[in-house]
């Protein structure tokens, strides 16, 4: 039996660092510091052992060299195909998805386009004033949580960065922070908040636009209520924020998908400006998969634009809403695609998993998954965290090397796609 | 072994002294040798300006803020778009280009050694990941220690000592080159929204002045023999009347080393400003310049504005937010952990605003008010002051009053009573130009013994061939040609190999990244001191052993190891 520390865990947008794993062998048997969704990742088993490939309609095990062949095939053959995913790879993976990608001219998007595609738009119109999560654990005695959920969905994002972790500026870090929850329906972590605002479905803007008049000196003009939340809340709660040494908004999809979209983001960042004003405000996304901040950093400096990047004139294009992933394959206009840690087979809309199914579909993933049925390939890949390392950004930007417990005879993600790429390069002679 | 003679090149080499010689560069396996026989290749420069490759030593290229850049700024992507050509990937971006896009255009100007200006040692690995991607340069990156709670600790206890052993360990951690601070002091009162004015004030919950931080940075700098000096970008960046500031700053700096300064001030045009606001706002760089020539001990880069669209990114986060009150565009902010913070906002430089005009002006003033070029180097602060590609514009400038006069006649009118440029005469030479853009840098940084910025007998060799005759090109007249010549290299050569081609990069350059790791006594080891191991895992949202940044991480590197005295 073997222990080892500060490992890091490769499941969501918090990336800790310090989980414990005991290994048997080539199993790892326990963890200790990860949380319950964390430590389904590290004992996950069903992975597929070889690349599979369907034949008539029925699934043949191949070899690594003749799936490497197919996928060159199938992508070679595409006018405009498609490589979606990365936000569960490593960085290096990442890069040469973006080198392949300009060799065929296609569109490589993330599962950001999905999640917090909308607070990029966000930013890119007004900017993104945040920081580290230790900022906040140092410093912050206001935390907001907007349309997110942490208990459940980054279980230990408030043991660690927020409501509960030890500060330099805190003494008494629980006591001394106020914690205020923002949502449609009363959820876990609204049930430990100090201050919950229920907001009714799609009224997330005007409950932004309001606190922003508060804060402007214009609460005179707020109504009674707005959209479900009392002003004497609204007044309350502007205050708190106003009066803070340091507040931290983090938002989620609840935000982000909610009615208004990118417009909502955009007055949270508003809202967070106008804060700074008055006193110190930071905002942070908070992002899902371990390493979809990752994808989009790669993407912003290998092709200028953090993901939707459609290379079919040579050079790169950015328009989302058009080259986004739904948009591509809802409009039946890529033919082929390649999915690689990720599952939209599980999330995309009903058009978009029939595009997937109607046309040649590649998945590299370690496991199978509801993408699975829908391929005519699928290459096992190593799992980074567990038997491939590589570079991941956590949430807020911080790059975290994930680390390997154990080796394996899995490729790494890096490796199928060099192998990949490699073979396309040789093919068209380049 | 893989060997290049380059012929009847005319040579200005400022490190040996060497001013328009006509002269033969022998090459074998990446290294300047005496002479090769029978050369793999031959280059026949017949009588083309030859210099030592280009050196950056203050620019923007790789790391988070630069990234963020991209990221929030579509529009300026479009701006700037190549497709895939031979063996160079398509690039993006016109203030901040993909790294593609940056190595590209700096190889394209005859650029082969670039210094990121500021590195949050916590993002490192970031930084490093992006120079993996900048093929055609030598890449360093100066590491930020403004805010390090750390390091302001151990200034707080006057133990200078632990603070040399705390800048050796993060420098080692980070795989970083120099020590940066970058507002001293007040990026750290920014973790709770506010600033500091100038250096004689205690900074907030630390209680010790940014005149301390600095004074006891340097001091730490020299026990730990580095060979940069530090790399400080004085407080109050940005402010009318902030060259008093300035001056009181430069007033401090003792003058420990006599190879090289003992501060390296950077993009001093946006500290030399006069005035009480911005309606007397003006130009002081006389002063500023004055205070340079007194004092050996300091150098300086312009950090020259030049008119257009340009993205502004700064660790010095409270001056991005001033600037967003004043540019209302889009703002970015991201403050660092225990160290530091950041900041970005685009902006547009306009010759009909006074002060853009002003700027404009203070940054030609510094470098023709300094006497001695090897105090003054050319930078742009890129893209702070204005993206590299302006580069040789600036030279033009520098080098014709001509030119400078047609093109102050287009700036707004009340321009001249606020700046002393129209009264200046001086035109730079080609050896002063020489000096500004790669020798001086060279010295600057410490690395003339690692074989930069010189072509003597065992120097690495990072030529730049300029298309331009000497003999008959009138500066003065013809800045035109100044322009062109120095936009797109005949030959860019790195490691003795041609990696540009009129401005076609034709392969991945050999390239490495410089870092530093000094060596201290076990009593100053960070690494096994019990009280920086807790802290550190108490506070930083981060474990101590997956902080350092791998040798994964750098492919091809040099390890510039030092002996510190403690
Ligand atoms: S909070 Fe996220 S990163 Fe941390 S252990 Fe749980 S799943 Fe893993």
């Amino acid at each position: 039996m073997q222990e080892i520390k500060d490992m890091v865990c490769p499941f969501c947008g918090c990336l800790c660092d310090d989980v414990t794993l005991e290994i048997d062998g080539d199993r790892i048997v326990s963890t200790d510091n990860c949380c319950t969704i964390g430590n389904a990742k590290f004992l996950g088993k069903h992975r597929l052992k070889n690349p599979i490939k369907k034949v008539n309609g029925k699934w043949v095990d191949i070899t690594y060299d003749e799936a490497v062949d197919t996928a060159v095939d199938i992508l070679l053959d595409a006018d405009r195909p498609l490589l979606f995913g990365w936000s569960g790879t490593h960085g290096e993976a990442q890069c040469v998805g973006v080198h392949m990608n300009e060799i065929l001219g296609g569109v490589i998007d993330s599962t950001t386009s999905v999640c917090h595609g909308p607070s990029i738009l966000a930013i890119q119109e007004v900017g993104h004033p945040g920081c580290t999560l230790g900022q906040v654990k140092n410093r912050a005695d206001l935390i907001i949580y907007w349309g997110c959920n942490p208990i459940e969905a980054h279980p230990r994002h408030m043991s660690r960065y927020t409501t509960y972790a030890d500060g330099y500026f805190l003494d008494n870090a629980f006591r001394n922070r106020k914690v205020i929850v923002v949502d449609v329906r009363e959820t876990e972590t609204a049930n430990v908040a100090d201050e919950f605002i229920r907001i009714k479905p799609g009224g997330d803007y005007a409950v932004l636009s309001s606190l922003r008049a508060i804060i402007r000196g214009k609460g005179d003009m707020i109504p009674d209520s707005v959209a479900g939340v009392s002003r004497t809340q609204l007044m309350q709660v502007a205050e708190m924020c106003r009066t803070c040494s340091f507040g931290a908004l983090f938002f989620g999809v609840g935000l982000t998908m909610a009615k208004g979209k990118y417009k909502n983001i955009r007055n949270a960042i508003e809202l967070v400006d106008d804060l700074n004003r008055h006193t110190k405000f930071t905002l942070t996304p908070m992002r899902g998969h371990w390493n979809v901040y990752g994808a989009n950093e790669v993407f912003s400096w290998m092709t200028g634009y953090p993901f939707a990047v459609d290379f079919c004139r040579g050079v790169a294009f950015y328009n989302p809403g058009e080259t986004s992933a739904v948009d591509v394959l809802a409009r039946k206009e890529c033919d082929a695609c390649m999915v690689i840690a990720s599952d939209p087979g599980a999330h995309f809309p009903r058009a978009c998993v029939e595009q997937m199914r109607d046309i040649p579909l590649i998945v590299i993933d370690p496991f199978q998954s509801l993408t699975t049925p829908l391929a005519d390939l699928q290459i096992p890949a190593a799992v980074t965290g567990i038997d491939a390392e590589g570079t991941a950004y956590r949430m807020d930007g911080i790059p975290i090397k994930v680390k390997k417990a154990m080796d394996s005879d899995y490729p790494s993600d890096t490796e199928i796609l060099t192998r990949i790429y490699d073979r396309m390069l040789e093919v068209k002679g380049l | 072994m893989k060997t290049l003679l380059i012929k009847n090149a005319f040579v200005i080499d400022p490190v040996q002294k060497i001013s328009g010689e006509m002269m033969d560069i022998a090459v074998r396996d990446g290294k300047i040798v005496d002479d090769v026989k029978n050369p793999d290749q031959v280059i026949d420069a017949e009588g083309m300006l030859t210099l030592p490759g280009g050196i950056d030593s203050h620019t923007h290229i790789c790391g988070t803020k630069v990234n963020f850049g991209r990221y929030m700024s579509p529009e300026d992507m479009r701006a700037g778009r190549t497709s895939r050509k031979g063996d160079m990937h398509a690039t993006s971006g016109y203030s901040v280009p993909t790294t593609y896009g940056n190595s590209y255009r700096y190889s394209r100007m005859g650029y082969t050694t670039l210094l990121e200006g500021a590195m949050a040692p916590m993002e490192a690995r970031h930084t490093h990941e992006e120079f993996r991607y900048t093929p055609m340069q030598d890449c360093l990156a100066n590491t930020l220690f403004d805010g390090n709670w750390f390091a302001l600790e151990a200034i707080q206890d006057k133990d200078i000592k632990r603070l040399a052993g705390i800048l050796a360990w993060y420098l080692s951690a980070a795989k970083g080159f120099g020590v940066k601070l970058t507002n001293p002091g007040g990026t750290e009162a920014w973790g709770f929204g506010q600033d500091i004015s100038c250096i004689h004030k205690p900074i907030p919950r630390f209680g010790i002045t940014p005149r301390e931080i600095i004074v006891r940075m340097i001091e730490a700098n020299e026990m730990l023999n580095l060979p940069h000096s530090v790399h400080l970008h004085c407080n109050n960046l940005g402010k009318p009347g902030n060259y008093m500031c300035t001056l009181d700053t430069y007033n401090a700096i003792p003058d420990l080393n006599d190879k090289r300064q003992s501060l390296y001030s950077t993009h001093v045009q946006f500290h030399s400003y006069g005035g009480t606001s911005w309606n007397d706002f003006c130009s002081k760089a006389d002063d500023i310049a004055r205070s340079v020539n007194d004092k050996p001990q300091i150098v300086i880069d312009t950090g020259q504005v030049m008119f257009g669209k340009t993205t502004t990114m700064t660790a010095d986060g409270p001056m991005e937010f001033n600037l967003y009150r004043l540019y209302h565009n889009k703002w970015s902010n991201h403050d660092v952990e225990m160290e530091t913070g950041s900041g970005v906002i685009p902006v547009h430089y306009r010759k009909k605003n006074l002060v853009n005009a002003i700027m404009w002006s203070i940054g030609l003033e510094l470098a023709l008010l300094v006497d001695n070029p090897w105090q003054c180097i050319l930078a742009t602060d890129n893209p702070n002051g204005a993206p590299f590609v302006k580069y040789p514009e600036v030279m033009a400038l520098l080098m014709s009053k001509e030119y400078r006069e047609k093109e102050f006649a287009t700036l707004h009118k009340s321009t001249g009573r606020r700046v002393a440029l129209p009264a200046i005469d001086r035109e730079l030479t080609w050896d002063e130009i020489a000096v500004m853009t790669r020798s001086a840098q060279a010295r600057a940084l410490g690395i003339i013994d690692y074989g930069k910025g010189h072509l003597a007998e065992g120097a690495e060799a990072d030529i730049a061939i300029y298309p331009i005759h000497v003999d008959t090109t009138d500066p003065a007249h013809d800045y035109e040609r100044i322009i062109n010549g120095f936009s797109t290299t005949e030959y860019t050569i790195k490691r003795g190999e041609v990696v540009c081609r009129r401005g076609t990069c034709t392969l991945e350059g050999n390239h490495s990244t410089y870092w530093v790791k000094p060596h201290v006594s076990p009593a100053y080891d960070m690494s096994t001191d019990t009280a920086f191991i807790d802290g550190f895992n108490k506070y930083y949202s981060m474990r101590i052993g997956n902080y350092p940044v791998g040798d994964e991480y750098i492919g091809r590197n040099v390890c510039i190891e030092t002996e510190a005295s403690i």
